[in-house]
């Protein structure tokens, strides 16, 4: 890959794809790559005649729908009306668990990240929670999480939510709840399958051909470098300068 | 009745020791009540963040101001963590009760029905419920068998934050941040502060009547202009990013939060 905005523009394309077929995707805070993904996939429908896509980007006005407060999204999920959501983690183990609180002995952990937010309610309610990560390196994908803010799989109890996909800087992994653990889908190049392997710390699944990830076609970065890049402007006017220059 | 005060007499109204719950930082932060609580030196609070926050926590934190934190995440969002909650956990000196952020808001809601608990989706498999005693598995007693958790009532002692507007009579005008709404109706008082007072009734008009929490569930008002600066406040102003991640720098070490807070003092001093 040759620079920092193709490599963003290949995630932000992989996101809209992994969104197909949803009705309503919520966004949650300095998310700015996922909400890409979400309005790449809104404008696409949109210019294919597809069924529309409704976006609830947390922090925006304009992109942002809800009237009932904080609580509205949680809500809005358990009534089963949001298809996908995005987690991230500061560590997350091949079980799909994640940690968004710290490394080492709660409470006094040793590294302290900002907190669970609304994580180990939204894992059990939202079918399509995908992971983003962009670092990918054996520190964040662990054997197995200090503490488990949101836990992937219970049999214990019914659930619709939990893990989709996992996205990083170097690879699209897909989630298999039978199993319980991550199939290495595909590779954004240059990496290749040992380069994964090398900086993953859990065990995966790895299918006979592990291909590429797609680059955008023109029409898409067509669609990302023009009407995206501006939607995304008004909640993250930084991020969306620095795309639209680079491009 | 709602009275109109000060904002050093609206700060005063809150006590050390007492549980204080501030929304998240899009919602309306009183900052300039919370450099008032800081400059009267009130300590010793539990704070309740409904259901996050971000640099009033950081600032209160660093001030010495918190003994328990309820939160589901503190964060100072695109200026990057928050150093002096990172710093407090290290230390051990703040008694943390980590959350997700619709439990607070359960949590709020119980209280707003005047009920002990309130049944949640979720959370079971996380550690959350390691950490957090007071969260209960219990057997659905009535519907399908089934496990789920429940999550106490959380009664704040004060609710906090600020507000474009509100009217003569003490009604505050939210808009679409019902959160306001549920912190006021759970708390045992609600203090304001707001841009302006304005001479219209805010309840006159189905229109202007809909986003608007009414005085009953506000117990005092202060005027303070920009009151939540350097943070947003809705249609109003913007973020101040460039204070905001000049006090991120700053507050990463002790000596540098203490020059920042002292600048931060003085400034609000000055506003008002």
């Amino acid at each position: 890959m040759s620079s920092d905005h193709e490599r963003r523009e290949i995630l932000i394309a992989t996101i809209a794809d992994l969104l197909d077929g949803i009705r309503h995707v919520a966004v949650g805070a300095s998310s700015p790559i996922p909400a890409a993904g979400a309005m790449l996939l809104r404008a696409r429908n949109e210019r294919d005649g597809k069924p529309p896509v409704r976006i609830s980007i947390l922090g925006s006005q304009a992109h942002n729908f809800f009237t009932n407060g904080g609580i509205e999204l949680f809500d809005c999920a358990a009534q089963g009306r949001v298809d996908a959501f995005f987690l991230g983690g500061g560590q997350i183990d091949g079980e799909g668990n994640i940690n968004l609180v710290g490394t080492g002995d709660y409470p006094k952990t040793d590294v302290r990240w900002p907190g669970s937010f609304g994580s180990a309610y939204l894992y059990h309610l939202v079918p399509r929670v995908i992971l983003f990560r962009e670092e990918h390196s054996p520190r964040v994908f662990v054997p197995k999480v200090d503490f488990v803010s949101a836990r992937a799989i219970t049999p214990e109890v019914p659930r619709r939510g939990g893990p989709y996909a996992l996205l990083t800087n170097m690879a699209l992994f897909d989630f298999d709840r039978e199993a319980g653990g991550f199939v290495l889908r595909s590779v954004h190049p240059p990496f290749t399958p040992a380069d994964i392997r090398e900086n993953t710390g859990f065990d995966y699944a790895v299918p006979d051909v592990v291909r590429e990830t797609q680059r955008p076609d023109a029409a898409t970065l067509a669609l990302l470098r023009g009407r995206v890049f501006d939607e995304l402007a008004e909640t993250y006017p930084a991020f969306a300068r620095t795309m639209k220059q680079a491009a | 009745m709602t009275e109109i005060v000060a904002l050093e007499a609206l700060a005063a109204r809150v006590a050390p020791g007492q549980s204080l719950a501030i929304p998240v930082d899009r919602s309306g932060v009183a900052m300039a009540a919370t450099a008032a609580i800081i400059e009267a030196g009130i300590d010793d609070l539990h704070l309740i963040c409904v259901p996050i926050s971000g640099l009033q926590a950081d600032l209160l934190i660093g001030a010495g101001a918190v003994k328990t934190l309820e939160t589901s995440a503190i964060s100072l969002g695109e200026a990057g963590g928050a150093p002096r909650f990172g710093a407090a956990v290290r230390a051990g000196s703040v008694t943390l009760r980590d959350a997700t952020c619709p439990a607070i808001h359960a949590g709020l809601s119980a209280a707003q029905h005047g009920v002990p608990f309130m049944p949640i989706a979720g959370i079971i498999g996380s550690d959350l419920l390691k950490v957090r005693p007071d969260w209960k598995v219990i057997d659905s007693p009535v519907g399908e068998a089934r496990k789920v958790v429940v999550v106490p009532a959380i009664t704040p002692d004060i609710a906090l934050f600020h507000a474009p507007e509100a009217d003569r009579a003490g009604n505050v005008r939210i808009g679409r941040f019902r959160e306001l709404a549920t912190m006021a109706y759970a708390s045992r008082k609600t203090l304001v502060t707001v841009e302006r007072i304005v001479d219209r009734n805010l309840l006159e008009t189905e229109d202007s009547a809909a986003g608007v929490l009414p005085s009953l569930y506000v117990d005092a008002i202060a005027v303070a202009e920009r009151g939540a600066w350097p943070l947003a406040l809705w249609d109003e102003y913007p973020a101040d990013e460039a204070e905001i991640a000049r006090y991120a720098a700053m507050a990463r070490s002790e000596d540098g939060f203490r020059a920042y807070l002292s600048a931060f003092l003085t400034h609000r001093k000055q506003v008002a």
